[in-house]
């Protein structure tokens, strides 16, 4: 099947793109894709304390199953708006 | 109206998506730059968003609102692309029969909009040097992603 992973902030930054798509095994999980990226990118294991996985504009877990055609984007901490 | 925009916020958008007959109040929040972070000098802002994900947030947080104070009036805007200092980068406006419940439920918009809402602000310093903000405290109540789901 075949998804999207979306890319923000530090993670666009860290993988030099906003978004792909990945064709992925049946019963593929967000843990799936993180398993890819780890490759790539090893040191995203450090971000796994404070980032936060969407599906489809969801916030998700790594058990998440996928299908095909879903929206993925990785969420670095969230930082909107002014300090309090 | 829950919205991210290019375009500059002038809180009329907000305060006109609440107004109604039966309001008595309406508690009108902005965020704006400051130019210093720890006192060290900030250029300017960069902010980036998931514009689709970011306003059914924002709806979700309006729901939240209904639900707590029974007010359906709450309006929220992000602006996102490079600010300059002083420019508004987000207003909240929260209309009410009352002032206590707009300022009340005003303020707790704008706390969960920093909570979940995925917005992103890159510090651009006068030096130069630019970084994501990275939060002090790390709040989500969103579901931890190592963890199995509710």
């Amino acid at each position: 099947m075949n998804v999207t992973v979306k890319y923000f902030a530090v993670c666009h930054e860290m993988l030099d793109r906003s978004e792909e798509e990945m064709d992925l095994p049946d019963g593929a999980t967000v843990r799936t894709i993180l398993q890819r990226l780890e490759e790539e990118w090893p040191e995203i294991a450090e971000f796994y304390e404070v980032m936060q996985m969407a599906v489809n504009w969801e916030y998700a877990t790594e058990n998440t199953e996928l299908t095909e055609g879903d929206e993925v984007a990785l969420i670095p901490p969230v930082t909107g708006g002014c300090d309090v | 109206m829950f919205k991210i925009t290019t375009e500059v916020i002038t809180g009329a958008e907000v305060r006109e998506a609440v107004e109604g007959p039966d309001a008595g109040a309406v508690v009108l929040f902005f965020g704006t730059v400051r130019n210093n972070t720890d006192g060290r000098q900030v250029k300017h802002l960069e902010y980036e968003s998931y514009p689709p994900m970011a306003e059914k947030k924002m709806a979700e947080i309006a729901q939240e609102v209904s639900e707590k104070w029974g007010l359906d009036r709450v309006a929220m805007i992000h602006r996102v692309g490079k600010l300059e200092i002083g420019e508004v980068s987000v207003a909240v406006a929260v209309a009410s029969p009352h002032r206590k419940d707009a300022f009340e439920a005003c303020k707790y918009a704008m706390d969960r909009l920093k909570q979940i809402v995925p917005i992103w602000k890159r510090e651009v310093w006068a030096d130069g040097e630019a970084e994501w903000v990275k939060p002090d405290a790390v709040f989500f109540d969103a579901p931890d992603m190592r963890k199995t789901p509710q």
